[in-house]
C-alpha cells in the first residue's frame, strides 16, 4: 500500500492567515516538504526570531511570522509553512538579541538577514545591474528545485596526475566582444567554448570564485581617471551555497541553477572536470564597520573569529575571518562542499588562503586543525580534489607542510617561484629546479608528487606574456598609487617596459613564454595554466587586476590570430604530456634503475651528458625520464630528455646514449622560429646528429627517444 | 493560460498559451497529461506561450518523461527565441525535438515513427 496522505502533511498552527507546522531541524536551509517548506536556522545567542517572506522582488515583506517558542530546538528555530509558492518567494529572518560587541553579539532586528543555507540569492540577479540602494533586503534567500535531470553524469574522477588545470574567470573569460559567444560573460558562454577548451587539451577547468558576491561591493571612482573600480573576482562570499546569478545569462529568471548545472554537464561529457576556488576564510560583512547581511546579525560570535575586545580577527586582509574551526562552522562548510559535489557534480575544490582553515578561533595554528581532518575524510567528497593555497595573509605559510591526511595537494608557491628565477637567469637555482621538475620530493616527501599543483602564474600576479614584458608592477589603474600587489615578480622585460615594436625582444618574450610552458608540462605534479597565457594574454602590467570589469581583465581572443604560435605551441605541448604516462608519475622517483632498463627513472646532465651542473653559476640543467620506469615500470614509454639553456649564449649539449636501436627525435627546440618550434606528435624527426645538441641561448628543448 | 488540443494524423498537437510558471504550470500539466494520455507522438505548439518559468520548464521535462516512458516523441514547436535561449542555456532543449511550424514538427515525428 502507498501511503500518500500523512498527518504531517496538514498544519497545525495558524499565523496572520499562514498555515503552521512545528518543522524539522534538519537540515538547515528551506526544503521543500509536502505542500510546504521547512525553514530551519541555527542561533545560539538570540533571544527570538522571526521568517520574513517576500513575494519575489516585492519591496516590503508580505509576511513577518515570529517562532512560536515551541518550534524551537536547542538552538534551531524550524517551522513548516504551508502553500507557499516555492518560485514566488524570498525569505529571510530578523534575529533579536543583544547588542555587546565586547561579549561579541552584534544582534540588530531592524536587519532582514539572509540564510546562510539558501540555495540561490535574489538581488544581484544581472551582472552590474544598479541595485536599488534602499532596499530593505538587499540578498534575499530564494528555493530552488534540486531535480536537476543529470541523466548518467557523474564527477569524473580522472587520476589527479592525468589533470592539466586551466584557471578560469567566468566572465572574463567571454566577456569580450571578441570571444563570439551568444551570452557573453556567463556560465552559458563557458560552456560555448568547450570545443575551445577541448582543442586547447586542458582536462579541468578551475573557476574563480563562482558562490554568490556583490560585484557593488566597495565599489569606488579611481580618483583620478572616474572609471568605476569593482568586486570584480569575488574573493568575497555572500552566500556559501549560491551560485553567482550574474554569471549566468538565466540570472535574471532565476535559472542560474539550473544553467550551471548544464555548465557542468556538458563539460563532464567532453571529458573535462570542474573545480572551484571557494574562499571561505571570510565573508562580505568585512569588520565592525561593514555591513550586517547575515551571519553577523545571526550569531557573530560563532561565524567570526573575534578578538577578545570583540573586534574581527583580520588574517584574510579583508577586515574579517571566518571561525573555520567552530565545530557549527565546520559543518557548515562541509554540508556545502559536500551540497556542491553532490548537487552540482564538482570535481575538485581549491580553497583561497586555505592555511586559516587551519586556525583554531583565536587564530592559533592548529596541529590537528578538525576542519582540514573532516574534509580529508569526509565519505561523499572522498573521490574529490582537495587543493589548498597553503598560506594566509596573517604571515602562516605553510607550503610543504599544509595538514594533508594523505588528501591535500597545494598550490605550489615554490616551484612558481623557482621556475620564474631559473627563466630569468637567476643564479644558483639549478637544485631548487631540479626538485621542482621531480614534483618537489623535498616538499611533499611522504605525499607523493601528485600534491604539487605546478603553476608560474595565476590570477594573482602577472600574465605569463607581462612576466616577460614588465621589470616592475603597473597598477595605477587600481587607483591606489601603485602601492597594491605584489613587489616580488621575479619578472624581466627584456630591455623594454612593456609594449614594443623591436622584433628581438618581442621574439625572446614568445621564447621565453614556450620555455616556461616546456618546464611546466615538463613537470612531474600537476600542471595548471591561467586562462590566456595559451594566447600571450596582457593586462598591461597589473599584476592585482580584482577590481576592473574591462579590457585589462576581459580575454581578447583576436590575439589567437596575433600569436597563433603561442597558442599551437601550447596545445602540442599540452598533448605531449598527456600521451607520455612518464611525465605523470603518481610516486617520487627513486633515482635508480628498478626495472632493470640500464636507467636510472630520471637522470640530470649537463652540456656533458651524465654531469649536471649544480655549481652555483650554472644556467644550464637537462634531465633523463627513462621511458621503462613509466607508471612503476608497467607502462613502456619512449625516453624522454630535456635540456634548459638559460644561458645567453648557445651551448652544446652532449646527448645521453639511448639504448641499442633506439634513435633520439625532436619534439621541440624554443629557439627555432615556428613552426620548427615544434613538431607532430609520433612524426618528431629524427636528429642527424645523434650525440650532440646545439641548444640556443635561453632555449628549451624536447626530445624523445624511441 | 488556455489549452487547445487538436489531433494531426496520429498525432496530438497541443496548443499552450500565456504564461506558464509556478502558478499556471500545475494546471497545465494536469491537461496536457490528460490531452496526450496514451498518444506515443506529441506536439506542444508554443507559439503564444510568452514566458516559462523553472515550474514551466519542469512542466515540460515531466510530459517528456510520461511520453519518452511510452517510447513516444514530442516535439515543441514555435518557441521564441527568447524561450528558446532560456532552454537552451538551462539544458532543457536537448530532450526535444524543436520545430519552426506544426507541419515541420508533423514532418520530423513522423519520420521518427513511434512505438
Amino acid at each position: 500500500m502507498i501511503i500518500d496522505e500523512r498527518i504531517d502533511y496538514y498544519p497545525t498552527h495558524v499565523s496572520q492567515g499562514f498555515k503552521l507546522r512545528r518543522g524539522r531541524p534538519i537540515p538547515f536551509g528551506a526544503t521543500m516538504v509536502p505542500n510546504g517548506v521547512n525553514f530551519s536556522i541555527y542561533s545560539s545567542a538570540s533571544t527570538s526570531c522571526t521568517l520574513v517572506l517576500f513575494e519575489r522582488g516585492a519591496s516590503e515583506p508580505m509576511v513577518e511570522i515570529p517562532f512560536p517558542e515551541e518550534f524551537r530546538i536547542g538552538n534551531v528555530y524550524c517551522i513548516i509553512v504551508f502553500d507557499l509558492d516555492y518560485e514566488r518567494i524570498e525569505y529571510g529572518y530578523r534575529m533579536d538579541g543583544p547588542f555587546d560587541p565586547k561579549t561579541g553579539h552584534r544582534f540588530d532586528k531592524t536587519k532582514i538577514l539572509s540564510d546562510p543555507y539558501a540555495k540561490a540569492l535574489g538581488g544581484r540577479n544581472t551582472w552590474m545591474k544598479p541595485p536599488n540602494w534602499d532596499d530593505i533586503y538587499p540578498y534575499r534567500s530564494r528555493l530552488v528545485f534540486e531535480d536537476f535531470d543529470w541523466e548518467n553524469d557523474c564527477p569524473l574522477e580522472i587520476p589527479i596526475e592525468d589533470l592539466v588545470i586551466y584557471e578560469m574567470h567566468v566572465r572574463s573569460f567571454t566577456r569580450h566582444p571578441s570571444s563570439g559567444v551568444k551570452n557573453p560573460g556567463t556560465f552559458s558562454a563557458v560552456r560555448e567554448k568547450i570545443p575551445y577548451l577541448k582543442e586547447l587539451g586542458v582536462n579541468c577547468i578551475e573557476l574563480m570564485p563562482i558562490y554568490e558576491f556583490d560585484e557593488w561591493e566597495n565599489s569606488r571612482r579611481h580618483p583620478e581617471t572616474g572609471e568605476l573600480l569593482v568586486n570584480y573576482w569575488g574573493y568575497s562570499t555572500v552566500n556559501f551555497f549560491s551560485p553567482k546569478a550574474g554569471y549566468a545569462a538565466t540570472g535574471k529568471f532565476g535559472m542560474q541553477v539550473d544553467e550551471f548545472k548544464t555548465l557542468v554537464k556538458e563539460l563532464h561529457g567532453n571529458g573535462i572536470e570542474i573545480f572551484l576556488d571557494v574562499v571561505f576564510n571570510h565573508t562580505a560583512e568585512g569588520d565592525h564597520r561593514g555591513h550586517t547581511i547575515s551571519f553577523r546579525g545571526i550569531d557573530n560570535k560563532t561565524y567570526y573569529m573575534l578578538t577578545p575586545e570583540g573586534y574581527y580577527f583580520n588574517f584574510s586582509g579583508t577586515g574579517n575571518t571566518l571561525n573555520c574551526n567552530n565545530p557549527i562552522v565546520r559543518n557548515m562548510v562541509l554540508d556545502c562542499l559536500r551540497y556542491w559535489a553532490s548537487e552540482y557534480h564538482i570535481d575538485g575544490f581549491r580553497f583561497d588562503l586555505a592555511s586559516i582553515l587551519g586556525r583554531d578561533p583565536f587564530g592559533y595554528p592548529l596541529s590537528n586543525p578538525p576542519l582540514l581532518e573532516s574534509l580529508a575524510h569526509d565519505p561523499i567528497l572522498a573521490k574529490c580534489k582537495l587543493i589548498a593555497e597553503a598560506w594566509d595573509a596573517g604571515g602562516l605559510y605553510q607550503v610543504g607542510s599544509f595538514p594533508a591526511y594523505g588528501r591535500w595537494a597545494e598550490w605550489n608557491g615554490k616551484y612558481r617561484d623557482a621556475v620564474r628565477k631559473f627563466l630569468k637567469g637567476d643564479l644558483g637555482m639549478i637544485g631548487k629546479i631540479s626538485q621542482r621538475i621531480q614534483g618537489s620530493p623535498d616538499l611533499y616527501c611522504y605525499r607523493g608528487p601528485t600534491a604539487s599543483i605546478n603553476f608560474i602564474t595565476c590570477h594573482d600576479g602577472f600574465t605569463l606574456y607581462d612576466l616577460f614584458s614588465y621589470n616592475y608592477k603597473h597598477n595605477e589603474a587600481n587607483g591606489e598609487n601603485n602601492n597594491d600587489g605584489s613587489n616580488d615578480n621575479n619578472s624581466w622585460n627584456f630591455g623594454w617596459e612593456g609594449e614594443t615594436g623591436d622584433p628581438e625582444i618581442n621574439s625572446l618574450r614568445h621564447r621565453q613564454i614556450k620555455n616556461a610552458l616546456t618546464i611546466l608540462m615538463m613537470s612531474q605534479g600537476v600542471p595548471m595554466i591561467l586562462m590566456g597565457d595559451e594566447m600571450g594574454r596582457t593586462q598591461h602590467g597589473n599584476n592585482n587586476a580584482y577590481c576592473h570589469d574591462n579590457e585589462i581583465n576581459w580575454m581578447d581572443w583576436n590575439l589567437l590570430g596575433k600569436n597563433t604560435d603561442l597558442f599551437h605551441y601550447t596545445k602540442k605541448i599540452i598533448h605531449f604530456r598527456l600521451v607520455h604516462p612518464v611525465l605523470r608519475i603518481c610516486y617520487h622517483f627513486q633515482n635508480c634503475d628498478y626495472v632493470g632498463s640500464g636507467y636510472p627513472d630520471i637522470s640530470f646532465h649537463g652540456t656533458k651528458a651524465w654531469h649536471a651542473d649544480w655549481s652555483g653559476t650554472s644556467l644550464v640543467f637537462a634531465f633523463l625520464l627513462c621511458g621503462k620506469h613509466a607508471k612503476q615500470g608497467t607502462i613502456n614509454d619512449d625516453y624522454i630528455y630535456v635540456a634548459m639553456n638559460m644561458y645567453w649564449d648557445a651551448l652544446n649539449f652532449e646527448l645521453p646514449r639511448l639504448p641499442e636501436g633506439m634513435r633520439w627525435h625532436v619534439f621541440a627546440n624554443t629557439s627555432m622560429p615556428p613552426p620548427e618550434d615544434i613538431n607532430e606528435i609520433g612524426k618528431e624527426p629524427v636528429l642527424e646528429n645523434q650525440y650532440n645538441f646545439l641548444v640556443g641561448p635561453r632555449s628549451v628543448i624536447v626530445i624523445v627517444g624511441r | 493560460m488556455s489549452i487547445n488540443t487538436m489531433s494531426i494524423k496520429d498525432i496530438a498537437v497541443v496548443e499552450l498559451e500565456g504564461s506558464i510558471d509556478s502558478a499556471t504550470a500545475p494546471d497545465v500539466q494536469k491537461e496536457v497529461l490528460s490531452a496526450t494520455e496514451n498518444q506515443i507522438k506529441v506536439i506542444l505548439d508554443m507559439n503564444k506561450v510568452t514566458y516559462l518559468s523553472s515550474a514551466g520548464l519542469r512542466m515540460l521535462l515531466l510530459v517528456y518523461r510520461q511520453i519518452k516512458a511510452r517510447n513516444g516523441n514530442i516535439a515543441l514547436v514555435g518557441l521564441s527565441e527568447e524561450i528558446k535561449d532560456v532552454m537552451s542555456n538551462t539544458g532543457f532543449i536537448k530532450f526535444f525535438v524543436i520545430a519552426d511550424t506544426i507541419d515541420d514538427g508533423v514532418n520530423v515525428l513522423a519520420k521518427q515513427g513511434g512505438g
